[in-house]
């Protein structure tokens, strides 16, 4: 939160479907262009593929379902950023899907308010906070937030969302 | 990391030296009278006091020293290695070992180490003396010169780079000087002329008259560590001059008049221990002592590396494994001959580089049993239990990392046998048993795992016992019903002990809910086999490796899979009639046995249309065995196992993903779960 507060915050920016996202972009170790991906059976569909990253074998999580949006297939813009993340306190690197990405920006601490408790679709402890640019809204998502509630998850709820969602 | 303490090599070293020390004291319980043993321990003990002085452990070596001391009566044969003094000897050993570990600490108890040792030895010797006692002052005899064996013509040339590395001969002369009275004698016939003169290379031979009753080792331990690339020549004089006469250099016998005053009271008779003396002393000849040679040797065709470097080797490899991979996929579609022989070569040579590497990390499993010997031995003692200890498979291989994180669970199921599991002799006695109780340790290879058990004949675990206490936990509602393969697993639940009352050892339920976590950290499982009043079972399952396998490569649906080749008994074709059957009855008849299968379509819920002639790898893992449905064999590859993250280690069907020629990635299955998961439908088949 502190990067946030004080002074900007370097920002790669993308889109998932409607919606700008913001993610810190020193976390940041590369944007791919769409690759095959794998899927991983009964997994949850938040990290249903694993991807290769260079000999690496790496999961590709989409944010897309932890905020309950469409996902149509893949097209040209999509993308995948790939990320070092913290699960349970041990650093992982992780791919996330985009829709397509923009830019690299600074993103002004004072134009960052807290997510609202109310009025959102939106789990509220997934969002660190929301930013203004060119009079619309960047949504920072919290992303150790979003991957420790996955990684904590149960075998067996993870299996029984798979069969419902399938 | 490249800096190497030399304190840390001479600990290494002194931690392999002091397991062989309890190896030989722990054989030598069993076969007192061997003097291989007694002899191995003997060099291990000085190799430990001889380097310990070298680098400054100076406790260590006085400590030692004195122990080498005592136990020298049962070289001699003055003693003899009674179970005691084997008991006061593992004390004594595991006192140097704190020495070495903890130098700076000051460590009480050395001294009543000691103390018994030497009562203990004293005991021993005084009963083995009395028959053959005309000397009964013995050990006091050894300091005293005798005729028959006291004198010595040394002779000794250095290497030619010995002083390039430190070695100073007028040292050596002081000990062989503190050995006893003699007299030296330069050999200066090899000298060269001035003008050919190296000024680093000791020209000079030495030859000595040593007066000692000190037997030869004691003049064989002055040149310890000097024995390669020296020339040396040990005699025992006579006194007939021809004797002398006939030592090959013109040595006019100086040493004779000298020698004969030192002689005092003529032949004081000793004759228990001038006899084994002699006959050691007879054939002598040059350099290699048969003392320390046979400890030393191994050592210089080893090295020593850091497990890191080896686990970035593998690393290495695994990468080049892949690329080769992608090579040999390339070549394969093209129709350029040259690229196609390169190919297989380069996968040929991975191949090989692939199993040298891994051959490297592989350690055979003794390694660890051996530990276990002083455990049962110290628990036999401590329980006034009777125990015969067995190990077998000692041979069988695992990786090294996992031999040592293996250690910890097996002593805590070795400590559970012996405390919880055998009886006290009385009961056996009165169940009809012997009174020695067995403790069996053994390693086979199973599939793509290694089994490992720990079996006792003791009176098996206690379903009534281990259900209440389970109860008493809240671990299980009052009056649920439970197999009985559950409730054994409610003995790794934190926490649960059925001991009655806690002893040192056990009984205090940490232990086997860290044996549990530990093996599940290895992807490994543990299987429980009781029958009461005959004893219990404990099986540890473990992959063999951690890093690269050889698998088999399927597809299902559009995703493809590797099942790890070791595990694959058989392909067969799956029966068309089966198909309609669909649900429930899922058995093939192979060779008349029936195996369950699993439909993997429907395992992981793929939804492409099925091949018309779909295949089924029948899988083993330990005695269970499954079939897995797939729609079409690919082949085999070699397989960089590559972790799963987190975010899907609660997905049990996988034990792991790899990276395909073409760059995808493929999950690997876990066999042993998948065993597991369909030996339920044999159950669930024969309930019905």
């Amino acid at each position: 939160m502190s990067s946030i507060q004080t002074g900007s915050m370097k920002a790669l920016t993308l889109r998932l479907q409607d919606e700008l996202f913001a993610v810190e972009a020193e976390n940041v170790r590369e944007i791919l262009d769409l690759v095959p991906i794998t899927e991983v059976p009964n997994a949850s569909p938040f990290v249903s593929g694993l991807i290769n990253v260079r000999g690496r074998v790496v999961p590709l999580a989409d944010l897309r379902v932890m905020f309950g949006m469409d996902r149509p297939e893949p097209d040209q813009d999509t993308r995948i950023v790939v990320m070092e993340v913290t699960i349970d306190g041990e650093p992982t690197v992780a791919g996330i899907l985009a829709d397509k990405v923009h830019d690299v920006t600074d993103i002004e601490a004072a134009s960052i308010e807290d997510a609202p408790k109310v009025g959102m679709r939106w789990r509220p402890e997934f969002i660190r906070g929301i930013g203004k640019r060119n009079g619309g809204f960047i949504i920072i998502p919290n992303l150790g937030k979003i991957f420790e509630t996955q990684g904590g998850r149960s075998p067996s709820s993870a299996a029984s969302e798979e069969r419902s969602a399938s | 990391m490249s800096f190497s303490d030399p304190n840390e090599t001479f600990r290494q070293e002194a931690r392999e030296l002091l397991e062989q020390l309890e190896l030989g004291l722990l054989d030598l319980e069993q076969n007192p009278g061997n003097d291989d043993l007694v002899n191995s321990t003997f060099r291990a003990l000085h190799t430990i006091k001889g380097s310990g002085a070298m680098f400054g452990f100076t406790a260590v070596a006085a400590f030692v020293h004195e122990f080498e001391t005592a136990f020298d009566q049962v070289r001699k044969g003055q003693s003899s290695a009674t179970p005691a003094l084997i008991a006061v000897a593992l004390d004594a050993k595991d006192h140097i070992h704190k020495l070495i570990e903890q130098p700076d600490q000051t460590h009480a108890g050395g001294d009543a180490i000691l103390d018994a040792l030497r009562a203990t030895i004293a005991g021993t010797s005084a009963t083995a003396e009395i028959p053959e006692a005309p000397a009964p002052e013995a050990p006091a005899a050894a300091s005293q010169p005798s005729a028959a064996e006291g004198r010595w013509r040394i002779r000794f040339r250095l290497p030619a780079d010995a002083l390039v590395y430190g070695t100073n001969p007028l040292l050596l002369l002081d000990e062989i000087k503190a050995i006893g009275p003699c007299t030296i004698k330069a050999l200066t016939d090899t000298i060269p002329g001035l003008d050919v003169i190296d000024p680093e290379v000791p020209y000079l031979g030495w030859q000595v008259d040593l007066v000692s009753a000190d037997p030869r080792e004691a003049i064989d331990d002055v040149f310890l560590f000097l024995k390669d690339g020296m020339e040396l020549s040990v005699e025992p004089l006579l006194d007939e001059p021809g004797q002398v006469a006939a030592t090959p250099v013109s040595a006019p016998a100086i040493a004779a008049p000298e020698a004969a005053a030192q002689r005092p009271e003529p032949a004081m008779p000793a004759p228990a221990q001038a006899a084994p003396v002699h006959a050691k002393a007879k054939p002598t000849k040059t350099a290699e002592p048969d003392g320390a040679s046979g400890s030393d040797r191994p050592a210089s065709s080893s090295m020593r590396v850091d497990a890191e470097r080896l686990d970035e080797l593998m690393d290495r490899v695994g990468e080049l494994v892949i690329a080769q991979a992608r090579l040999t996929q390339i070549a394969n579609m093209s129709s350029d001959g040259n690229l196609k022989t390169i190919a297989e070569e380069l996968e040929r040579l991975s191949s090989g580089l692939r199993d040298t590497t891994m051959g490297i990390r592989m350690v055979p499993i003794g390694t660890l049993f051996s530990r276990f010997r002083r455990l049962v031995h110290d628990l036999s003692r401590d329980l006034g239990k009777e125990i015969e200890f067995i190990t077998t498979g000692e041979d069988t291989e695992l990786d090294k990392t996992m031999i040592e994180r293996l250690a910890d669970p097996l002593v805590h199921l070795i400590r559970n046998s012996v405390d919880h599991g055998l009886e006290s002799a009385d009961k056996r006695l009165a169940a009809g048993k012997p009174a020695q109780g067995t403790v069996r340790l053994s390693a086979v290879y199973a599939g793509a795992e290694v089994a490992i058990s720990v079996t006792d004949d003791g009176a098996g675990l206690n379903a009534e016992r281990i259900r209440a206490k389970a109860e008493e936990a809240g671990l299980l509602a009052p009056d649920a019903k439970i197999a009985d393969q559950d409730l054994w697993q409610m003995i790794f639940a934190p926490g649960f002990s059925t001991a009655k009352e806690v002893t040192s050892l056990s009984g205090r339920g940490v232990g086997m809910d860290v044996v549990k976590r530990t093996i599940d950290g290895l992807r490994g499982s543990i299987d429980v086999a009781t029958t009461p009043g005959q004893g219990s079972s404990m099986t540890l399952r473990l992959p063999l490796t951690l890093a690269i396998i050889d698998g088999m490569l399927v597809r299902v649906g559009n995703g493809r899979f590797t099942i790890p080749l070791a595990a694959v008994e058989e392909c067969v074709e799956l029966p068309e009639g089966i198909e309609a059957n669909a649900r429930g009855r899922n058995f093939l008849d192979i060779r008349g046995s029936l195996v369950p299968f699993l439909r993997l379509r429907e395992v992981f819920g793929t939804t492409a249309p099925a091949d018309p002639h779909q295949k089924v790898v029948i899988v083993s893992s330990g005695e269970g065995r499954v079939g897995l449905v797939v729609d079409q064999i690919i082949g085999n590859n070699q397989t960089v196992i590559k972790q799963l993250s987190k975010l899907h280690s609660s997905i049990k069907s996988f034990s792991g993903a790899t990276i395909l020629g073409d760059g995808t990635v493929a999950l690997i299955l876990d066999t042993s779960h998948l065993v597991a998961f369909g030996q339920g439908y044999v159950d669930q088949g024969r309930a019905a």
